[in-house]
């Protein structure tokens, strides 16, 4: 393999698991709020407060380890983005800085308040929502390059139906995401009433995401032919995605192995983001940059290489305790330790 | 007067950034030390005062952690986001640094995570203890990577540029460049200083208001301990740091001591003023004491200002961030070396209460010394962002939205350090420590 395909499978790698855990987070933040004003709070927020409290900072993490890693693997990328998306860009630190702190101000800090919650709740939708404008723009159309630079067509984002169609697919995504994590979680603990609640959720946004995928597929045939035509190629993977899908629902439905159908759900999103990936390449920012055109030199992304692997030797063992300890410990997840 | 174009709005905006992250990153480099020496003391010795200490710094701890990490990925961002040329020329040579943070933070992350929720966890409880040893070298080795890419700011090297085109990269060398040994050290000690002071200084506060029990003393006696050693490396770091300046950055230094000429047997200028014409008044002058900062030896020649032209010779103001920076090192190594004195010499009571102000003042000042030394540092580069090879003007963004997210900024900080503050406060005032003792270790015992 070459050097750019192994630094942006990295990537998306890490891409992935922060869709993955960030969702969980992220939709957690609107069920903990969601159970606060509806009043069913004492089920669901002890059982989501447990799980989040020692995860969260290894979130952020999976997103700070994406931006360093796509600005050490391809650094032309620093130049196109940084110069386009400093609003956005900076809404969405904003975003996130406001969730992570007030996530800690009220889980830490003695004093349980509504304000609190409703910011990490709607942050919460907000921040995939704006994140999710950097996939959108990566299909092209929104930036000009002239002689003073690069400028962002802030208006042609807004008024498009692909960029919408992104947004509500990030939404949704998050929430059917997140909801089948808790169903699982909530299975573990044998807390049936917020297990009920959650299945109820998972079933809900289940359809959503569904079509809000084929609306961001008929959006992208009009907004960017090409990527379009790729994904055709590998219609596979997207299959497989609805297979499991539909797998991790009939489990969900006739109530049983929550923990598969969890990972189903993942293997779900798993095809889409890599068939979705995969078929954006060579382009990382269309028509701008390609992998191999913004390739790092090589003895950096040798470096980088190298680092990486040696990174995860000392991740993957530390990663399995914390896991081991509070995710697959049963004693913790029923709330006896 | 200061002219607000985009240049000019991305340096406050990183500056603020950072000003405001260095805060709470100081803090997350030097309390893991604290927390683990407290529980490895109250572990040898049985004593459940210190296990208290470690858990109640701990718990502080997450807030000022919550808020580090949500600023650092402010910065990490706007890096890319308002110095977009310097990001794209500095990715191909010293992103491997900036890459393996983003490690030592998952390491650190992941077994804070697991520190902070299994204190009762295990039987043995030197397991736990073990878990300080991964945060405490993830935190340092956080600022050990991200200071190598300040240094090479200072100091660019592992690399060369012909035609335009950054050729022959050496990531190591580009990271082990000359200004890291002693910035590192000296980053890191005053890490530990402040930390250690900080938390003498909220200690001693207790004791002043009368609410002091054995647990605050023997709070402050560990702490002042632990200050008085850090702040001799921290003096011992920023003298190595200043004879690194003389040898391979002599503008930075030579501005901040208002050093013109090229001369040996230079005289140190402690304040004053200057004027237009850089006539100096109002100074405290030492003779030949900058040649014998600069090299140990009254004869070292110190290079000055005049040997640069005007254009490249940094602002002369950093003179006054150098002379505070200096200032307070010298009063933390003065107050902290009392205090111990008075520990051990038995005629002398170390609970006096003038020290004990002193001591409080200390926190706030050696964290005040921090900025100072940053800005020095920082402004002290100008006008360079990569030195010699490309000037901040250069690096700049050219997108018309600076000014917008400079405000949207200084909101944020505002409300976070609002908020920050206010949750300590109430996270400690209605939980003293002698109830949560006789909850947590009934009769004194483990
Ligand atoms: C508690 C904080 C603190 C204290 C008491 C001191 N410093 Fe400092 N100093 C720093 C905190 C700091 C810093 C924040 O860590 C800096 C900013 C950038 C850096 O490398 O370290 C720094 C920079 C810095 C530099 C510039 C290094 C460079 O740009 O490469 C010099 C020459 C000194 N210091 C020298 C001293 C001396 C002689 C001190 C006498 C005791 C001293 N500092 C006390
Ligand atoms: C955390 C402590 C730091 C503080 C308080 C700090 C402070 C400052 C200040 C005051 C400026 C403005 C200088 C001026 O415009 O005259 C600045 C600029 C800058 N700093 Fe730092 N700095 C810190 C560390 C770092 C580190 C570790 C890096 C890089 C890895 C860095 C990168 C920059 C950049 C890119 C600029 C903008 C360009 C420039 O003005 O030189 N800073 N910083
Ligand atoms: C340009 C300068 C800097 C950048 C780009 C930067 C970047 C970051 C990022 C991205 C994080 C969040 C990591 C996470 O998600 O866990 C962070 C946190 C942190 N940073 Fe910075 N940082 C800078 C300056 C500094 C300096 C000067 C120090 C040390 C003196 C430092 C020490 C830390 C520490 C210890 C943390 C972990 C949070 C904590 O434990 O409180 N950083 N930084």
């Amino acid at each position: 393999m070459s050097l750019e395909i192994i630094g942006i499978t990295v990537l998306w790698l890490f891409l992935y698991g922060y869709l993955i855990v960030a969702s969980i987070d992220f939709g957690a933040g609107f069920f903990a709020y969601y159970a606060r004003v509806s009043k069913k709070e004492h089920i669901m927020s002890k059982l989501i407060s447990r799980y989040l409290s020692p995860v969260w900072e290894v979130t952020n993490v999976f997103f700070v380890f994406f931006f360093v890693g796509l600005v050490g693997f391809f650094p032309d990328t620093a130049y196109y983005y940084g110069t386009a998306l400093l609003l956005p860009g900076s809404v969405a630190i904003i975003l996130i800085a406001i969730r992570g702190s007030f996530y800690a101000f009220g889980n830490y800090g003695s004093k349980d308040s509504t304000l609190y919650l409703f910011l990490y709740g709607a942050t919460g939708l907000l921040i995939p929502a704006s994140l999710s404008t950097a996939l959108t723009i990566s299909e092209g159309g929104y930036l000009r390059e002239d002689e003073t630079g690069v400028t962002f067509l802030a208006g042609e984002l807004f008024t498009s139906p692909y960029s919408w169609s992104v947004v509500f697919l990030a939404i949704v995504s998050v929430l059917y995401i997140s909801a089948s994590f808790l169903t699982y979680y909530a299975d573990r603990a044998e807390d049936y009433d917020s297990r009920a609640i959650m299945r109820k959720f998972a079933l809900f946004w289940g359809a959503p995401t569904i079509i809000a995928s084929l609306m961001v597929f008929a959006g992208l045939r009009s907004h960017n032919g090409e990527h379009f035509e790729r994904a055709l190629d590998l219609w596979w993977m997207f299959g497989l995605s609805l297979v499991f899908f539909l797998i991790a629902g009939y489990l969900i439905f006739k109530k049983k192995n929550y923990g598969t159908a969890f990972l189903m759900v993942m293997l779900q999103f798993f095809f889409a983001f890599f068939g979705y990936g995969a078929s954006h390449l060579p382009y990382i920012l269309y028509p701008f940059i390609t992998v191999e055109g913004s390739v790092v030199n090589e003895t950096m992304g040798i470096a980088l290489v190298t680092v990486f692997i040696l990174g995860l030797c000392l991740l993957i063992p530390s990663l399995y305790l914390l896991m081991r300890l509070f995710l697959f410990d049963a004693d913790y997840v029923k709330g006896k330790k | 007067m200061l002219e607000l174009d985009g240049v000019m709005l991305s340096r406050l905006l990183t500056a603020s950034t950072l000003i405001f992250h260095v805060i709470f990153a100081t803090i997350g480099v030097g309390i893991p030390v604290m927390i683990a020496i407290a529980e490895f003391i109250g572990l040898k010795k049985n004593d459940p005062h210190y296990l208290l200490l470690a858990r109640r710094w701990a718990r502080g701890f997450t807030i000022t952690v919550a808020v580090g990490v949500v600023t650092g990925t402010a910065i990490g961002l706007q890096l890319s986001l308002l110095w977009p040329s310097f990001m794209q020329v500095a990715g191909q040579v010293i992103a491997l640094p900036l890459f393996m943070e983003t490690f030592a933070f998952f390491f650190e992350a992941i077994f804070l995570g697991i520190y902070l929720y299994t204190w009762d966890r295990f039987k043995n409880r030197w397991l736990h203890w073990l878990l300080n040893i991964p945060i405490v070298i993830g935190a340092s080795l956080s600022a050990f990577f991200i200071t190598t890419v300040n240094a090479f700011m200072n100091t660019p090297q592992g690399f060369d540029i012909i035609d335009g085109e950054t050729v022959n990269i050496s990531p190591l060398a580009a990271m082990f460049n000359p200004a890291t040994p002693t910035k590192v050290f000296h980053v890191i000690t005053s890490s530990y200083m402040t930390s250690a002071l900080i938390l003498a200084a909220i200690t001693a506060f207790i004791i002043l208001a009368k609410k002091g029990t054995d647990y605050h003393k023997k709070a402050l006696r560990l702490t002042m301990t632990a200050a008085l050693i850090f702040s001799a490396g921290t003096a011992l770091a920023g003298d190595l740091s200043a004879k690194f300046l003389a040898k391979e950055q002599p503008e930075k230094l030579a501005a901040a001591e208002w050093h013109f000429e090229t001369e040996s047997n230079a005289d140190l200028i402690i304040f004053g003023t200057i004027d237009e014409n850089n006539e100096i008044s109002n100074e405290i002058r030492i003779p030949g004491m900058l040649s014998f900062l600069a090299g140990n030896s009254f004869d070292t020649e110190v290079i000055g200002l005049d040997e640069f032209p005007e254009e490249e010779r940094p602002p002369l103001w950093v003179h006054y961030m150098f002379d505070m920076m200096v200032g307070i090192g010298m009063y933390s190594l003065f107050i902290a070396g009392l205090f111990v004195m008075f520990m051990f010499i038995k005629r002398f009571n170390e609970w006096n209460k003038l020290l004990l102000m002193g001591i409080v003042a200390s926190g706030p000042l050696a964290m005040l010394a921090i900025e100072f030394g940053w800005i020095y540092a920082e402004v002290g580069r100008q006008p360079w962002i990569l030195r010699g090879i490309m000037t901040v003007d250069e690096a700049a963004t050219t997108s018309g939205s600076v000014g917008i997210a400079f405000g949207l900024f200084l909101a944020l900080y505002a409300v976070l350090g609002f908020f920050c503050v206010k949750v300590l406060l109430r996270m400690f005032k209605n939980r003293p420590p002698e109830a949560e003792l006789e909850k947590r270790f009934p009769g004194g015992s483990l």
